[in-house]
């Protein structure tokens, strides 16, 4: 529905039955997870609670631009991998044995080592403006290109880095990457995560918090209503003034910036970062959660990372195969619920009509935007889809065809 | 009840729907949550609840390239435990596997997962260079009172360097492997002017190290490195790169990297002999058929194992794995080395009567200072808690229409730093691609 | 920087500056083989991908998976009958067969939704690529060519023509045959898909229904048996694809991901649903790919990667894509 629309129907819902009833809801959610170390082991709060909240966070970067701004991008696993590759870079003394010009002793190369000290802090902020400047780096590159071209070129650069980083020793170490990243320690509580898994999972806990409610806070802003205004009908926005390109790489930098805050917590949970853990198979697992949990909703990142997280923690232990778990559970929430696990209500509703005839199961609205943003023109997103009202787009245009008219 | 408003002539869902599924989704969390703790804690539970039962983790690589070795390496754990019956010092063993692919991420969850989900008394593994040296090695130094015995993992600073104390290996690492081959590829085969092949990481650099200590030493020259990267399907051009006045090539490769190198120097008709890494000649790359086999016989290499040893001991070993459903059609160095592991485990229970109170002290010492003979000889451990073993010189060799490892030498009491004193060795620094050098 | 490193330095610059020496044009002319045949084999692969997007808009990232299992198909053929034709007819065939399946189950009732067919693949590559590891395990697995193809071709031209033209005294080049073959092979394989592109009604039917579909629709001209048709079609390629690679090298378990990899580069190079277009991505890409293993191997793939990057950032539609 259009953006004001929603804004109306929130604010009713305040005065009504329902806002009562979803208000009760999130406060015992919200009591629950902050209860939660007093019956969890350190074990739930940290490997699945703590690491399900950071690749939530990994998952929300990329629902936000998809979601809300009409991107499928798959490059937000190798923006938070640069973030984490910078706090190891800056706060681990670690060895390259690496090729270096000028590091010739008797004839032979010698490996040094690098002696990294910066504070905490320096090093976060550094890392969290990494992350940022490449993802502005990418979408500059990137803009142009829409729908599935946007999404083979956000593969593209994140392949990218994970190719440098496997092959170039002189600052990523290569194969073996960077480890000993340790986890903060303020004003004498440690947060490392395996000795001290209550602090470790508060920390997760609050930025997770404060990210949602920030990425939730953004999309009701101006900002946020005019990119999802973009992702609707961007020849529209652009002759109501809108700069549309400004408008996505905009986007694309602020979900590089909450990569970037993944990657710094991810790093502190697995004290080690190297290719292994941005390669294609991590890339396409956050693609995973985020379909899992409902690319449209943003409670859906952290659903599916908790989803995700405890299959491949639990499976395991009934079959070899949980990778086809994963793959058949993605599958079917693809056919059958395409809005995830947290469609997953509507879609019983419409459980009669979608047994017969899958096709039928509409998408969310934004979903609706990204399947006409892929047609590239109106030549296949146009035909195959119910004819709606308002006149056709001139064959031949770069933009997305006009998608019904609200007015 | 309708779910939709009509808007402009398209369906939307009612924004409510979303947050009734907020409703559900809660459900499902504390549920799927509450369930896990419930199962969990039944497990630690019987965890402490020791009664009888010693629970072992054992982690190996079951997906990706390594697959094979890794359910080969399981097979080792329980030839061990098989000849037991499952049950030592009176205690009945429970063995609880976890499979990686080898990569660094998944065996930091794995390890977690048997120590602290599933309370394993101790750990078994990894099978992985990089597993051992930046997941389980770091991880063991973090729990000091649950006892890591080592799989198969073999880069040599999981203990040359800032050993952790709990982390015991009864297996050689990459370097050792190639104790005798240098010497035999200059004194014997006499090449003198070699190039080499070989992947770019940390354990094709030990497996390079190694051989060239014994090879530099005698003066031969190392004058081409190619270091290339992991996974490469197309090795013409560096095929092609090789100088032909060498005299062998020292090729360090595993897996399908080792088969297509060799398809591409068969393709090329390449005509210097070649020197293999331990895994460049192991099962999964003798088995493969077809024109490759005549580019295989007479290679030599060196590793813990030797096909046709004709030790009882070994010849026991190979009649009981060939028992086993799903074995290779010989045990190699995965099975093997899982196998002294477990047996290590076994022979320490014994010695303290199952007794792992007291934060296992008085199991790791027992580990600490065991000697004991296998199916490929006596292994003890040094002051890093790393074996010390016999490394065999192999050659390959066709027997009717198969290949296997023939025995040509045995090098006895092979330590880490290959015979050379610790400070010195040390010395030489982390190894890279330029490190060792002689060109 | 190691000492390898510094001679090809120093080798490079000599080049400049004295001209080049009969060993480094002898191996350049090696390097320039290796990448156009291993650009033969990219554009087998790529072909089957880029039909399929050019027409039904659907991005099948499940092609990598058809590739391995095609592969892993033929290879088992071959083994238990020893004939290499038939391992690239069962290859070939099994594709087509699931890729039809596959198309007209799955993908057909969601039509027109891109991503969601998108997502689909990816579901299908995730199954796929596990039970295929469950089933073949993860041994390398390679076939041997007929020894009429086999061995090794001379190649008198080639130095004829650079001695010919310079004053040096190259040796005739030495090439492996099957991979001359490989380089045949895959240039029959286009100039086939060209003709019955250009010259075949079927062809005809297809590049209208890339212009307009619902107008070749309301001729009355069965558009689902077309789509169903080059599916099957792209499906197949995939399949050849991996069995020739398995002559060539070897599959093993993981191998559809670079592969998957490999199509999407080539055809964002080339152009998306254009099939002179996937040649010339595919050429590109072996040949930076194989200059990059001789002369910089450790930047290789990064190399190709880049080159992806500028050409997506220049000309979006790729070289010889058509403008959205």
């Amino acid at each position: 529905m259009s953006a004001s629309a929603r804004l109306v129907a929130i604010a009713a819902a305040g005065r009504s039955h329902r806002g009562i009833l979803i208000a009760a809801v999130a406060g015992v959610l919200a009591l629950f997870l902050i209860t939660f170390p007093l019956y969890a082991s350190g074990y739930q709060m940290t490997a699945i609670a703590a690491l399900s909240m950071i690749l939530g966070i990994e998952a929300l970067s990329l629902i936000f631009l998809a979601g809300y701004g009409g991107m499928v991008s798959l490059a937000q696993t190798a923006l938070a991998g640069l973030g984490a590759y910078t706090i190891g870079i800056l706060t681990v003394s670690h060895s390259l044995a690496g090729d270096l010009i000028g590091f010739r002793v008797f004839g032979q190369a010698i490996g040094y080592t690098v002696h990294s000290s910066y504070p905490l802090w320096a090093a976060v902020l550094i890392a969290l403006l990494v992350s940022t400047a490449f993802a502005f780096l990418f979408a500059v590159i990137s803009v142009r290109s829409q729908g599935i071209y946007f999404l083979m070129i956000t593969l593209a650069l994140a392949m990218i880095v994970y190719n440098v980083a496997e092959e170039n020793y002189t600052i990523f170490n290569g194969h073996g990457g960077i480890g000993g990243e340790r986890a903060p320690a303020v004003g004498g509580v440690s947060f490392d995560p395996i000795r001290y898994p209550r602090p470790f999972y508060y920390l997760v806990l609050v930025v997770a918090a404060l990210v949602y409610f920030g990425v939730r806070y953004v999309v009701r802003s101006p900002f946020g209503l005019a990119l999802q205004g973009i992702r609707d009908n961007p020849r529209r926005m652009r002759a109501l003034g809108f700069w549309v390109e400004g408008h996505r790489v905009a986007a694309f930098t602020l979900a590089g910036f909450i990569a970037g805050v993944g990657g710094v917590l991810y790093v502190w949970y697995y004290q080690i970062i190297s290719p292994g853990f941005i390669d294609l198979t991590h890339t396409i697992n956050i693609l995973i959660i985020a379909v899992i949990g409902g690319m449209i909703y943003f409670e859906g990142a952290f659903l599916g990372a908790l989803a995700f997280t405890l299959v491949t923690n639990f499976a395991s232990s009934y079959t070899d195969r949980y990778n086809t778990v994963i793959g058949l559970t993605f599958l079917l929430i693809v056919l059958f619920s395409p809005n995830g696990l947290m469609g997953l209500p509507e879609t019983i509703l419409r459980l009669p009509r979608t047994l017969t005839r899958f096709r039928t199961v509409t998408l969310g609205p934004s979903i609706a935007g990204l399947g006409a943003s892929f047609g590239l023109g109106p030549s296949s997103s146009q035909r195959d889809r119910p004819r709606e009202t308002g006149p056709p787009a001139a064959s031949g245009s770069s933009e997305e065809a006009d998608r019904g008219i609200n007015a | 009840m309708s779910t939709t408003k009509r808007i402009g002539g398209a369906q939307r869902p009612v924004w409510w729907i979303g947050r009734l599924s907020v409703l559900v989704a809660v459900v499902m969390v504390l549920s799927s949550v509450l369930g896990s703790h419930l199962t969990s804690a039944k497990q630690l539970h019987s965890a402490t609840n020791k009664g009888g039962v010693i629970k072992i983790g054992v982690l190996t690589t079951l997906a990706g390239p390594f697959a094979v070795p890794g359910q080969d390496g399981y097979r080792g754990v329980q030839i061990a435990f098989k000849q037991v019956g499952y049950k030592v010092a009176g205690k009945t063993i429970k063995l609880i596997e976890e499979g990686t692919d080898a990569s660094v991420g998944l065996a930091r969850d794995k390890v977690r997962k048997l120590v602290e989900q599933d309370g394993v008394d101790f750990v078994i593994g990894p099978l992985s260079g990089d597993e051992g040296l930046y997941a389980v090695k770091p991880y063991a130094k973090l729990h000091p009172n649950v006892t890591f015995i080592n799989g198969t993992s073999a880069a040599e600073d999981t203990t040359l360097r800032s050993p952790s104390k709990n982390f015991f290996r009864f297996t050689t690492d990459g370097v050792q492997w190639m104790a005798g081959l240098g010497n035999y590829a200059y004194q014997t085969k006499h090449y003198h002017r070699m190039a080499l092949v070989a992947e770019d990481y940390s354990f094709p650099y030990s497996q390079v190290a190694g051989f060239m200590t014994e090879f530099c030493r005698n003066g031969g020259h190392m004058v081409q490195k190619n270091w290339v990267p992991i996974g490469t399907h197309d090795y013409s051009s560096v095929v092609t790169k090789i100088p032909s006045n060498v005299d062998a090539i020292y090729v360090a490769l595993g897996g399908s990297d080792a088969v297509n190198f060799l398809k591409a120097y068969d393709q090329f008709g390449g005509k210097a002999p070649i020197v293999g890494g331990s895994i460049t000649v192991d099962q999964t790359v003798l088995g493969t058929k077809g024109a490759l086999q005549k580019r295989l016989i007479g290679v030599p290499s060196a590793g813990p194992t030797a096909d046709n040893n004709p030790s009882p001991a070994w010849q026991a070993f190979v009649r009981y794995y060939k028992t086993i459903p799903g074995h290779l059609p010989l045990p190699g160095l995965f099975v093997t080395g899982y196998y002294y592991e477990a047996r290590a485990a076994i022979l320490a229970l014994q010695k303290v009567h199952g007794d792992l109170s007291g934060g296992q002290k008085k199991f790791q010492n027992a580990l600490a200072h065991l000697r004991f003979s296998g199916p490929t000889g006596a292994v003890y451990l040094d002051h890093n808690r790393n074996a010390v073993a016999d490394m065999y010189l192999t050659e390959v060799v066709k027997q009717g229409n198969s290949l296997y490892n023939k025995l040509i030498k045995v090098t006895h009491n092979v330590n880490q730093t290959l015979g050379v004193p610790e400070a010195q060795f040390l010395k030489r620094g982390p190894l890279s691609r330029n490190n060792p050098s002689c060109p | 920087m190691g000492d390898a490193e510094h001679r090809r330095m120093t080798g490079l610059v000599l080049v400049v500056s004295h001209g080049p020496s009969t060993d480094d044009v002898h191996s350049f002319v090696l390097y320039t083989l290796n990448g156009l045949t291993a650009g033969a084999l990219y554009f087998l692969v790529a072909s089957g991908f880029t039909l399929i997007f050019g027409l039904m808009r659907v991005v099948n990232l499940a092609h990598g998976s058809l590739y391995l299992f095609g592969g892993y198909l033929g290879f088992s053929a071959w083994d238990s009958t020893g004939s290499w034709v038939l391992g690239i007819v069962v290859g070939a065939g099994a594709m087509a067969v699931v890729g039809l399946l596959t198309q007209q189950i799955l993908l057909r009732p969601i039509q027109g939704q891109d991503l969601r067919q998108a997502l689909v693949t990816i579901g299908l590559s995730i199954v796929a690529a596990d039970l295929l590891l469950a089933h073949y395990g993860g041994l390398s697995y390679q076939l041997t060519a007929p020894d009429a193809i086999n061995g090794a071709t001379t190649l008198p031209v080639l130095s004829g023509v650079v001695n010919g033209l310079s004053s040096l005294h190259m040796p005739d080049v030495i090439y492996p045959t099957f991979k001359l073959f490989v380089f045949g092979f895959a240039a029959v394989v286009g100039i086939l898909l060209w003709l019955m592109l250009n010259r075949t009604r079927l062809g005809i039917i297809v590049r209208a229904a890339i212009d307009d579909r619902d107008m070749v629709s309301a001729l009355g001209i069965n558009i689902q048996l077309v789509f169903a048709l080059l599916f099957a079609l792209g499906a197949a390629l995939a399949g050849l694809a991996g069995v020739m690679q398995a002559s060539t090298t070897s599959i093993t378990t993981g191998d559809d991901q670079p592969y998957l990899l490999a199509s999407l580069i080539v055809v964002i190079i080339g152009g998306m649903g254009s099939l002179g277009g996937a040649a010339i991505g595919a050429l590109l890409v072996g040949l930076v790919e194989q200059y990059g293993l001789a002369y910089a191997p450790t930047n290789a793939e990064a190399i190709i990667f880049v080159m992806m990057v500028i050409v997506l950032a220049l000309r979006p539609q790729g070289i010889l894509g058509r403008p959205a």
